[in-house]
């Protein structure tokens, strides 16, 4: 559960500590520690805004400006989705974090058979692009950058995304969307997959090639440690992991014939905040600093933009409990503050009520506050960095660089992370510590306050937020409607001319784009990817 | 007599198996015989699969909340398909409230997120008997 283990004596002193990663954490630092681990101020800090960036990837931080906040938002029709975007942008929120539901993030209609039960539950539903015109009804697209949860059909979304602002007006070029866009995290911890491996890298390769051509300021993909993090890996793997991720797609647009410095500036990062606050930040600067040499001294590359690790650190779900869920209001503050310490760009929380559904209002608007409260009120605009120089921070940082290194070295020494993930490496591995981690916490090991430990109390009604089986049914008739009045030759003419592309390997943003506009929906356009590219086999892990 | 063979599902849309993979590793770990479907499985999937391995009880994991739905497309099909013997249990994110209602459709063992292992391997040890 992300806490570190604790061995404790009789008498209650605290003998050992061991954080997840699997340092041990002394009673006392001083500047030996420092000495013995190595530690340069020149080469391993500098200052912030300068290679290798350990410290912050801009020289003012949060002087200059604040994080972004972009709360996880989407449920039933788009427009119920549009008045909770609204809400929460008219409460100060800077982004958006775009929620689909089940049956979008695979690829189904939301008449499909198989979505029953499932439109607009745990996102909005989204079938075509009249969906996107009502969900960022009166957005302003050109100040509010638009994240989108989307991975598997991240390339049809983006498309979509294209279409929607540029019918409302919005140059391309203005316009900042971050489709998650990471296929390869969801093989191993997130589960919405469609395509086989090969084929969804590429559609990655595709959106990625195409944003540094016509979408200037968007972000093509947002590489998830987060979800490996959740499903079970250690904040060491998390960054391990995450950086291998990157590296693949990486590859993927070089072997188009592209320099690096072309296009990895527009990747960015989602990582995880949950657990021992000492190691997530940490983890954030030994993360900050590795990325910068992966790209100098791996890539070559040559623009200091290519070397900067943006992140979105946030979450953290897995931190959350069921029992005693006013705790997670805690919790979130203390996980924000790991964000902020660790120099997070942007930022979300997992609201109180995670354990139970999705956020009602009053949870997420207290994500909100809590976000505020630290930058307003408790000071963690100040300065940059603050914890530099510390003996304690300096020597995990190294400490977690070193485990980082180790982690991604073993995934290099299987031949890289695609055959880490074919072969199950990686998905057996996060499950047995999920295992362990379970087990540690049944005993008693590791303690999650409210959980195994201080357990005494009432139980807490929670207002659970509820799905509306109306919205379904809305949101059906409207797609009835939308394939009723669209120009259904035209439809039937841009599918065919897109299946012609993914036949032949081409780019497929540009046909995708054809689709959009002419209303053909997330299911048609699926279903000819499906039979181009066929179905991604889940390896058997047990 | 045999070990129990317990069929742990992945019915519907969600992805997210943490618990289910955790819930398989404990119950082999209780010496029972483990089979997981994997993800995305339909209902009827589900139950060939049940017949096929010939197992001793379904195990459903639904972490989107959509438990009813899905648990009452199974049990409705289980009954078409005459199969009596096969008791079904549920886990994942399942609210209180929901948890007669369960129940109602036939549902023996619901353990939602948080339910300790002991627990759960009691109740299949005491409830299911292996074919």
């Amino acid at each position: 559960m992300g806490v570190a283990k604790y061995i404790k004596s009789e008498k209650d002193e605290v003998q050992d500590v061991i954080l997840q990663s699997g340092i041990h954490i002394k009673p006392l630092y001083t500047p030996k520690d420092l000495e013995e681990v190595g530690f340069d101020p020149e080469k391993d800090l500098a200052l912030p805004g300068e290679y290798p960036y350990t410290r912050g990837i801009h020289p003012l931080g949060y002087r200059s400006r604040e994080w972004t906040t972009r709360q996880y938002t989407g449920f039933g029709t788009p427009k119920e989705a549009n008045e909770r975007f609204k809400l929460m942008i008219s409460h100060g929120q800077t982004g958006l974090n775009v929620a689909f539901d089940l049956p979008t993030q695979m690829g189904l209609d939301s008449d499909d058979p198989l979505a029953e039960g499932e439109v607009g539950r745990v996102g909005m539903a989204v079938d075509s692009l009249r969906d996107f015109e009502v969900a960022f009804q009166g957005i302003p697209l050109d100040r509010i950058g638009v994240g989108l949860t989307i991975n598997a059909v991240a390339s049809i979304m983006l498309a979509m995304f294209q279409a929607t602002a540029e019918k409302f007006g919005y140059s391309k070029d203005r316009i900042s969307a971050t489709p998650q866009n990471d296929i390869l995290k969801e093989m191993i911890g997130r589960g919405a997959w469609i395509f086989p491996m090969k084929p969804a890298v590429r559609l990655i390769g595709d959106t990625i090639e195409y944003s540094m051509k016509e979408l200037p300021r968007t972000n093509p993909v947002s590489v998830c440690g987060y979800h490996i993090r959740e499903s079970g890996c250690s904040p060491a793997q998390e960054i391990a992991y995450a950086f291998q991720i990157a590296n693949t797609y990486i590859e993927e647009v070089l072997r188009r014939g592209y320099q690096i410095d072309d296009f990895v500036r527009g990747f960015t990062f989602n990582l995880n905040v949950f657990g021992n606050l000492w190691e997530q930040v940490a983890k954030f600067r030994a993360a900050r600093k590795l990325w910068a040499i992966n790209l100098k001294e791996h890539y070559g590359a040559k623009d200091k933009r290519s070397l900067l690790l943006r992140g979105m650190f946030g979450g953290g779900g897995y931190g959350m409990t069921k029992a005693q869920p006013e705790n997670n209001i805690i919790r979130g503050a203390y996980y924000a503050l790991a964000a902020a310490l660790g120099g997070a760009q942007t930022t979300a929380l997992c609201s109180f009520d995670e354990a139970y559904t999705i956020p009602t209002p009053r949870a997420a608007l207290l994500s909100l506050r809590t976000f505020q409260i630290l930058m307003e009120e408790i000071g963690m605009r100040d300065t940059v960095d603050p914890l530099a120089g510390s003996y304690f921070i300096e020597t995990l940082t190294k400490q977690m660089e070193q485990k980082i290194v180790e982690e991604m070295k073993r995934i290099d020494e299987m031949g890289g992370m695609i055959k880490a993930v074919e072969t199950g490496y990686v998905q057996r591995e996060v499950a047995r510590q999920a295992y362990e981690f379970e087990k540690g916490v049944q005993k008693g090991e590791l303690v999650k306050v409210g959980v195994n430990k201080y357990t005494e109390g009432e139980e807490m009604e929670v207002e659970l937020h509820e799905y509306r089986w109306e919205s379904a049914e809305e949101q059906i008739e409207r797609l009835r409607e939308v394939k009723r009045e669209r120009d259904n030759r035209k439809v039937v003419q841009t599918l065919r001319d897109l299946e012609k592309a993914a036949r032949e390997e081409k780019n497929v943003m540009p046909n995708l784009l054809e689709c959009c506009k002419a209303y053909a929906t997330v299911g048609e356009i699926t279903k000819v990817f499906k039979e181009v590219y066929g179905e991604f086999k889940e390896p058997s892990i047990f | 007599m045999g070990k129990i063979r317990v069929l742990v599902a992945k019915p519907g849309l969600d992805g997210h198996d943490r618990g289910v993979k955790v819930v398989a590793q404990a119950l082999r770990d209780a010496g029972m015989e483990v089979i997981y479907t994997g993800l995305h499985q339909t209902i009827d999937q589900i139950i060939n699969t049940a017949i096929q391995e010939d197992v001793d009880v379904v195990g459903l994991s639904i972490m989107s909340g959509a438990h009813l739905p899905i648990c009452e497309k199974l049990m409705k099909r289980m009954k078409e398909k005459e199969i009596r013997d096969i008791p079904v249990v549920v886990g994942g994110v399942i609210p209180k409230r929901d948890i007669s209602l369960l129940r109602g459709m036939g549902i023996e063992g619901i353990f939602p997120g948080g339910t300790p292992f002991d627990e759960s391997i009691r109740w299949i040890r005491e409830y299911v008997k292996p074919r």
